[in-house]
């Protein structure tokens, strides 16, 4: 086989002019973390609103909860990125829809993939949410309601903050899932790490050496947020329950 | 709101968009379901193995294909599967695979993974005393395994199974990045030449909603079925 290896590439300078590949590469990571951070705020915002609203007693609120699930989980990611990128300007407001498609470039695919990443993740936040509400004793529930809680003042202060420090471990793989899934970011044009890996390999043709170097920095990251999440759950960790246990995988990514 | 928009582009398409788009994403996701079931069985019998480098190697695998996107997993295996060709038949130069063979080793190598955690989970769910009696009545570990053990993790797994098979149908699209002419590869080449990006997405996001919702559907009632029976 004839594959020339050439390990030193990362230090050579790069066509883009900003600098060596390895300088690229960095910036590539910069995107992905801006892009998962700000997503992911998007995503624990709407996620505990839609997520709450399943677990209500009005029945209509629940209903629009359970489509707003169904509608982000059953498109594909890619197909939700090319909704926000190129459909979305079109159908608001024309003055709306110019601007956006006159942002200038990072921008201009950075804020629809953004609100495609936040969006798409939220419907999953939700579903955790959800299902750690419903995980409480009712007697939670009715105490609040006992106590003179109105309902937002039952979720405020009795099973949201139960429910949120239970669904720690999920949400944290949820937030490995934003990172992954930033990469699909880069069919809109955001020259995230994947697509600089790519354009590094379409400049210098070390394709081996290009997807390495990427596939070290995700696995890197992932290490760093899986240490950091183990920190975060165990001060967090509600005292008295037994704790998080492996029950059987769900599907999903 | 739809005034400037003109839906007949999809009328003079549907035919290249389903028989040429949709059946090769139908015959991807089939072929890399059962690929990606066969081979993540391996996976999670080996990573639950108690010859410790069998499990060490499956429990590697697994976790790192698990950590990367699939996107650049793609990416891999697009610019990999020439030389492994090449290593296979003894070749001096990388040969060329074809762009389904290709797509069908990536998903099914990146699929295995998820399948593998669910038939972990399937096979732990069944009691030790299932195992100790297949030994007894003399079986060896492939027949314990095949007979006894697999069979019931299958049947207990196949919601979870299907639902992660509806994932991956809709994971299909990305082979977008190789520019391959799947469902969205196909209607993007029409939005493209012809203009229209709203009307052709639309309808794309429209046929995957209608497909993924209605399987989810079905899964839901089989699990319900199931249920009843044990």
């Amino acid at each position: 086989m004839h594959y020339h290896w050439n390990w030193r590439i990362y230090w050579q300078q790069s066509p883009d002019g900003s600098g060596t590949y390895l300088h690229t590469l960095f910036v590539g990571l910069g995107w992905t973390l801006a892009l998962a951070l700000l997503a992911w705020a998007i995503a624990l915002l709407l996620g505990i609103v839609v997520g709450v609203i399943r677990t209500t007693p009005l029945r209509w609120l629940e209903r629009i909860g359970n489509a707003y699930v169904e509608l982000f989980r059953n498109i594909p990611l890619l197909v939700q990125m090319f909704l926000w990128y190129f459909v979305m300007p079109e159908l608001v407001p024309t003055a709306l829809g110019d601007w956006i498609k006159q942002m200038p470039p990072p921008w201009g695919a950075f804020v629809p993939a953004v609100l495609c990443l936040g969006t798409f993740t939220s419907a999953r936040v939700a579903e955790q949410v959800r299902a750690g509400i419903n995980s409480l004793s009712r007697g939670q529930g009715m105490a609040g309601t006992a106590l003179g809680l109105t309902l937002p003042q039952t979720y405020r202060y009795v099973l949201l903050p139960m429910a949120l420090r239970i669904i720690v471990p999920p949400l944290g793989s949820e937030f490995l899932n934003i990172i992954k899934n930033s990469a699909v970011a880069l069919t809109i044009n955001v020259v995230e790490l994947t697509a600089s890996a790519r354009a590094m390999q379409e400049y210098s043709f070390q394709v081996f050496e290009a997807f390495t170097a990427a596939t070290v920095i995700y696995l890197l990251v992932n290490l760093v947020v899986v240490l950091l999440m183990r920190l975060i759950e165990r001060k967090i960790a509600v005292p008295g329950l037994i704790g998080p246990s492996g029950g059987p995988a769900p599907a999903g990514h | 709101m739809f005034s400037g928009f003109d839906f007949n582009v999809i009328e003079r398409s549907w035919r290249y968009l389903f028989f040429d788009g949709m059946e090769f994403t139908l015959r991807l996701t089939l072929f890399a379901m059962a690929g990606g079931v066969v081979f993540g069985t391996l996976l999670a019998m080996m990573r639950l193995s108690s010859i410790k480098p069998l499990a060490w190697i499956a429990g590697t695998y697994v976790n790192v294909l698990r950590s990367v996107p699939l996107v650049l997993v793609i990416f891999w295996f697009y610019f990999l599967v020439p030389y492994m060709g090449a290593w296979v038949v003894r070749s001096d130069t990388p040969i060329h695979v074809g762009a389904f063979a290709s797509c069908l080793l990536t998903f099914t190598m990146f699929e295995a993974c998820y399948y593998c955690e669910i038939m972990r989970a399937g096979i732990q769910s069944i009691s030790r005393g299932q195992v100790s009696a297949g030994y007894a009545i003399g079986l060896n570990y492939w027949q314990t395994m095949g007979q006894i053990v697999l069979p019931q993790a299958f049947r207990n797994m196949v919601p979870i199974l299907l639902t992660q098979t509806i994932v991956l149908f809709q994971d299909v699209s990305l082979v977008y990045v190789l520019s391959i002419t799947d469902f969205v590869g196909a209607a993007s080449k029409v939005a493209q030449r012809d203009g229209r990006l709203v009307e052709m997405y639309t309808f794309v996001a429209l046929i995957y909603f209608i497909s993924c919702f209605a399987l989810s559907l079905l899964v839901r009632k089989l699990q319900a079925r199931i249920a009843v029976v044990r």
